[in-house]
């Protein structure tokens, strides 16, 4: 019995051959992802326990994303904390503002991240670095302390799912209708403990931007991890981004891989798509729920903000007027500044749209558009959750960026198709 | 006195457990406050120290945040009992030395309210008002070491 990509990529980790779902493995892990809402606190786990230590200085990446700049007394609080710990231990990657963003966003682009590593983050979206053939999860604050210290966490190797899509999307259909799809399908636990297997050709047509939508959002169908395989998009990404030289290895799947179930989709017959609250498998076609009012467009996000999810949000907007509030969040400083340049500010300027600073902000209700009671929210974002975006009574609906600038322009939910 | 709170839902998810707009504190007894508040504004001033959740599959789903963790233990929560865990929530509450109940038998037959007496290592649970026997599989033994020698940290402090 063969070896799926997860496995071998596991097995390497932990300097062994063969590697079986279910076996638990100590693995040696290649970069550790700290943020400012859960690594303040595994710090003040380790200094508790006496053990004021990092396992590598240069493969620790530290980001402040979540209330970055700090959005109140609190969250400065915390800022200081990750600083000051940060500097201490001369953390070679640590992002500060100005150049801090969304975090992943912000790894893949500067190159901390490539094929066939083990990467944990102290979030659950960690899971997005699975798009360059890496095997990456997301960890809470203890799993995290460890991993700082040691550079190693125990696993249990996970079952995979083969989610095959065929075909090719669309006009106006992106990988967030993909992904949307195939929660739609599987359900928010539907790959629970396992690995999500991306194959397929329409992956071959997709940018790294676009699969890294996909991935991102694994962790929505309950999944370890998202994984897409190595190719020549992959292989370009990583020249245009990876500026150290250091080489990396290329696992693939074997052909007599097991998997516990293979889901098919045919992507041409997918179409835009808006999950309903509060889950995110509540999708529903847009030719069955366009129409209904929004209060509010967001674009941004580690799912959407990056620079070519902005660049179809300003197709659409460019001379035309956001008929709700619009709040447009590029989600690193790079892209911020691609945006700029470009052009796309004009557009959303025009459109009256509010541009925003890199952050997490609104993604999870922590600030920079915030729902009032009863508010209804399209967005970018990956969770609809009840009162992810604040108040318990407001409600999230989760689309495309196309989708999200369309409805922006006319209020309600919006086939983007007709503004292409 | 163990009192079951039962939340007969599935994908009990993190934002309802201790809401974003709390992640500003990592204190225990700050988060317990806000426990559950999304899904039970009431939650809080019903249980006592002990008490138990009960809930659906999923429980603990969405973010990563051991927030979700500590503010029910900070509400001395004795144990959730679910019908299955979200994956990070169940590692996290590992790590942290909190005990875990999987078990559907246990979801389908305990009401709210029942009293119960829980035996962790023998996989046991009585339900005092209704009078069942309930068992249910123990954690894997590397978790019970983990929550015997107090969480991960104390568990690898032992190697370093
Ligand atoms: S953008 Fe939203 S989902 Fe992504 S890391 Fe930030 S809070 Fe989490």
């Amino acid at each position: 019995m063969g070896m799926t990509i997860t496995q071998k990529i596991l097995a390497g980790a932990a300097n062994k051959e063969k590697m079986v779902p279910g076996e638990l493995v100590d693995a040696n892990i290649d970069v550790v992802m700290c943020h400012d809402v859960t690594t303040p606190s595994a710090v003040s786990m380790l200094l508790e326990k006496g053990i004021d230590r990092v396992f590598d200085a240069e493969k620790i990446v530290v980001t402040p994303d979540h209330f970055q700049p700090g959005k109140d007394v609190k969250s400065a609080e915390l800022h200081k904390r990750l600083d000051k710990w940060a500097k201490r231990h001369k953390i070679k990657h640590y992002y500060k503002i100005g150049k801090a963003g969304v975090c992943h966003a912000l790894l893949p682009e500067q190159g901390h991240i490539r094929p066939g590593q083990v990467i944990v983050g102290g979030d659950s979206h960690t899971c997005t670095y699975g798009a360059f053939a890496a095997f990456s999860t997301g960890i809470g604050s203890t799993d995290l302390a460890a991993a700082i210290a040691t550079g190693k966490l125990w696993f249990k190797v996970p079952e995979s799912i083969k989610l095959v899509l065929h075909g090719s999307l669309g006009p106006g259909v992106y990988s967030k209708d993909v992904i949307l799809a195939v929660i739609a399908r599987i359900g928010t636990d539907g790959a629970l403990y396992k690995a999500m297997e991306f194959v397929g050709s329409a992956l071959a047509e997709m940018s790294m931007e676009a699969r890294m939508t996909m991935t991102n959002m694994a962790i929505e169908a309950g999944a370890k991890n998202g994984i897409i395989g190595f190719d020549e998009t992959t292989e370009k990404y990583l020249d245009e981004h990876l500026t150290d030289g250091q080489d990396y290895t290329v696992y693939e799947s074997d052909s007599d891989a097991e998997y516990v179930a293979t889901e098919e989709f045919d992507c041409s017959k997918i179409e835009p798509i808006v999950a309903f609250p509060h889950l995110p498998s509540g999708g529903v076609p847009i030719t069955e729920c366009a129409g209904k009012e929004m209060d509010q467009a967001y674009i941004g996000s580690c799912t959407n903000g990056r620079i070519e999810d902005l660049r179809v949000a300003a197709r659409i907007l460019k001379g035309r007027k956001a008929s709700v509030r619009t709040i447009i969040v590029p989600a690193t400083p790079m892209i911020w500044k691609q945006a700029k340049d470009e052009g796309l500010f004009d557009a959303f300027y025009d459109a009256d749209c509010v541009i925003a600073a890199p952050t997490c902000g609104a993604c999870l209700g922590g600030f920079m558009g915030v729902l009032a009671e009863g508010e209804k929210c399209v967005s970018t974002t990956n969770r609809n959750f009840v009162g992810r975006m604040g108040h318990p009574k407001s409600e999230v609906y989760l689309a495309s960026p196309a989708t999200a600038a369309a409805s922006a322009v006319e209020g309600k939910l919006t086939d983007p198709r007709k503004y292409l | 006195m163990t009192k079951a709170h039962v939340y007969k839902r599935d994908h009990v998810n993190t934002d309802e457990i201790i809401p974003a707009r709390y992640l500003t504190t990592d204190d225990e007894a700050e988060l317990a406050k806000h426990c559950m508040e999304d899904l039970d504004a009431e939650f809080v001033s019903k249980v006592k120290p002990g008490d138990v959740i009960v809930a659906g599959e999923d429980f603990g789903c969405g973010s990563s945040r051991e927030h979700a963790v500590w503010a029910i233990r900070g509400a001395k929560i004795q144990t959730v009992i679910a019908k299955s865990f979200a994956r990070i929530f169940y590692r996290n509450a590992i790590n942290c030395g909190f005990y875990l109940v999987e078990s559907a038998d246990a979801v389908d037959k305990i009401r709210d309210g029942d009293e119960l007496e829980i035996d962790f290592r023998a996989g046991a649970i009585k339900d005092k008002t209704t009078g069942a026997d309930i068992t249910f599989g123990a954690l894997p033994d590397f978790a019970l070491e983990i929550i015997n020698d107090g969480g991960l940290l104390e568990h690898i402090k032992k190697s370093l």
